[in-house]
């Protein structure tokens, strides 16, 4: 395999930099981290980090969670390669939020308890609601931790100009023993600090590029866009929706809304998310983080837009695609223009800063999914399924840490198989599966009287599985080129050649409707009722009273 | 049931839940949250759905320039931005104004005698 020559100008100097920062943000978190254990005693603190937080840390917090590698190199990509596509997935995004503010996060913080499935399962028979919850959890963070640690192998090489495969498998391995020891020794504590760490760097480095790029262009928008255009050589259409999304059929048009479908209703599914208003005092706190972190997410979607744009207009779509085809390295490249250029010393050391933010983005993101799937399986199939509601709060943190432990540990064998494979999608279908299988039992648990076990056992399992199978039809897996799929996908991963049974890559148009019939359906075919059992969720969830 | 955060007021019990449940106090809390959380929601999901579906399929009014580079697209995408601000916003006030007084009043005269 040839060395890709990334960034080879700059690469030594900036190399070294960017190890330096990077280890100094590690021994910071893991000074945090080890801090944070020695003030987790409790259940409570190990998996809510004592309800403790202000409203401004979970908000940062939350973004901290929330903004992923893929979102911040991956949409500053697709506005420098795509132009405006880019802005389709940052406000599916954002959008997303209000679902969460105005449906969930108050009525989860006070009827729950640690885990998504004390909300889904209160009124339910436990254990087969919560052995589907804990399922849905597990697959859903599983799939979103593939995407990221496979996405960090991939960096590595790009940030750090070596195409080696060792490195990749030995960033995987790190990235892995990093986020094992932020959960298992520091818990939700550690896991919250080392989020708002990473959402301040994150959002300073952000802030600079863009003010930077701003200042180039006089601070007129129109002139930044102007030039973006101009030097993508794709003229006006660059910002305007379509260049990467469904130019020409009509299969790629639905596969638009089908993704904008699960993005703005798969957040308020996730897992991670969720377990994050449980980390505030009461309802009224987890409101006022919710909206911080509107404003924070907000915020910084509109600087990648700054930055995409700014990296075409700058850098030049040409230079990045020679790069990276998926653009990942955009933001980098950015830095290096910005700091001087490469070759010289400002352009190295603004580089190896925003190399090292990127990191710092991976290992938060990761930490807080190894930390909802671990707390799932300790809380609700442990605890719950297992033993029945029968073992000690400190046996299930002790489960919570070991299985952190295996879980983290499998996740860096799947991810060193799958490094070769393009597994961006993995996280448009963890969203997609959490809109499907997570959002129905959870609005339906907290609004509709009639809702029952079977129903929600339905639910999650019937969109869970129209979720991943219609992936497993779809053009990702299977590559042919037809009448109806003119462009076929060399990188497929079960065939190049054989059509795919389904046209779309993405999965929620169908799922997510199927998902909502399957806990209709599973409710009204059995006769149980939860009457009483909603009426006090009701008063729970609206009152806070009996909050924990 | 046991509670973990100190401080916390131990929990009413089942029978107590469900006659806060049936109290007009609670009905009123109800009601107001409902009247706003539900019709807002659909209100902001259509309203994003229409950006997603004329980013689809109508890609040409999309692209007319309103001033400079600006097209309606970006506008269009910039007011998800403001109206999400905005819907965040509103929903904190209506909160602190409307449904906290009422949430406070659910069992307050039971909790005084």
């Amino acid at each position: 395999m040839s060395a890709p020559h990334v960034l080879a100008a700059s690469e030594n100097e900036h190399r070294t930099i960017s190890i330096v920062l990077f280890a100094v943000f590690v021994a910071i978190t893991l000074y945090i981290t080890i801090r944070a254990s020695r003030q987790t005693r409790t259940a409570a603190d190990y998996y809510a980090g004592g309800r403790s937080f202000s409203p401004l840390q979970n908000g940062l917090a939350i973004g901290g969670d929330y903004m992923s590698a893929a979102s911040f190199l991956g949409i500053a990509g697709m506005f420098a390669l795509s132009g405006y596509d880019g802005f389709l997935y940052s406000i599916g995004f954002l959008v997303a939020w209000l679902v969460a503010l105005l449906l969930v996060a108050e009525m989860l913080r006070n009827s729950g308890r640690f885990t998504m499935a004390d909300v889904l399962a209160f009124r339910m028979r436990q254990r087969p609601v919560r052995a589907a919850a804990g399922i849905s959890t597990i697959v859903v963070s599983i799939f979103y931790l593939l995407a990221q640690m496979v996405g960090a192998g991939a960096l590595v090489s790009l940030l750090l100009g070596t195409s080696s495969e060792a490195a990749k498998v030995w960033t995987i391995v790190l990235v892995g023993a990093l986020m094992i020891f932020y959960v298992t020794v520091g818990g939700m504590k550690g896991t919250t600090w080392v989020q708002i760490v990473k959402a301040v760097l994150l959002m300073s480095g952000a802030l600079v590029m863009t003010v930077w790029v701003l200042a180039k262009y006089g601070f007129n928008p129109s002139d930044l866009l102007g030039a973006a255009a101009d030097r993508s050589g794709k003229g006006a259409a660059f910002l305007e929706p379509g260049l990467k999304y469904g130019a020409t059929d009509a299969w790629s048009k639905l596969d638009l809304l089908s993704l904008g479908l699960a993005l703005v209703l798969g957040t308020a599914g996730l897992p991670h998310i969720l377990i994050r208003f449980y980390t505030v005092p009461d309802a009224r706190a987890a409101r006022a983080s919710v909206n911080w972190a509107i404003g924070i997410i907000g915020v910084f979607y509109l600087m990648t837009l700054v930055i995409g744009f700014g990296a075409a207009a700058l850098v030049g779509g040409k230079a990045i695609a020679a790069q990276d085809k998926g653009g990942n390295t955009a933001a980098p490249q950015l830095a290096e223009h910005l700091g001087g250029g490469a070759g010289t010393t400002g352009g190295a050391v603004f580089l190896a800063v925003i190399a090292a933010v990127a990191f710092a983005t991976i290992l938060a993101v990761v930490a807080g999914l190894t930390l909802a799937s671990s707390s799932s399986f300790a809380h609700d199939i442990f605890a719950s399924v297992l033993r029945r509601g029968t073992s000690t709060e400190r046996d299930e943190v002790r489960v919570a840490r070991l299985s952190a432990l295996v879980i983290g540990a499998v996740a860096i064998v799947l991810s060193i198989f799958a490094r070769g494979l393009n597994v961006a999608f993995l996280v448009a279908l963890a969203f997609a599966v959490a809109a499907s299988a997570n959002l129905p039992t959870l609005l339906f648990s907290l609004f509709w009287r009639r809702f029952n076990t079977s129903g929600a056992v339905a639910g999650i399992y019937g969109g869970l599985v129209a979720a991943v199978g219609l992936v497993l039809l779809s053009p990702i897996c299977w590559g042919g080129a037809s009448d109806t799929l003119p462009k076929g996908n060399p990188d497929a991963l079960f065939s190049a050649d054989t059509v795919a049974p389904f046209p779309l890559q993405n999965p929620g148009l169908i799922s997510i409707p199927v998902g909502f019939l399957c806990a209709y359906l599973g409710t009204v075919l059995s006769r149980a009722r939860t009457d009483e059992r909603f009426a006090e969720l009701e008063v729970r969830a609206l009152t806070g009273k009996g909050a924990h | 049931m046991t509670t973990d955060s100190p401080g916390t007021p131990p929990a009413p019990d089942q029978a107590a839940f469900l006659s806060l449940a049936e109290s007009p106090e609670f009905a009123r809390l109800r009601a107001a949250f409902r009247r706003f959380v539900l019709p807002m929601t659909a209100a902001f999901l259509v309203w994003y759905l229409l950006y997603v579906v004329l980013s689809a399929y109508a890609r040409g009014f999309m692209g007319t320039k309103v001033v400079g580079n600006i097209n309606v697209a970006l506008v269009f995408g910039l007011l998800q931005f403001v109206s999400t601000f905005l819907i965040a916003w509103s929903y904190e006030r209506y909160a602190r104004r409307r449904l906290e007084p009422l949430a406070a009043a659910v069992g307050a005269t039971e909790d005084a005698s």
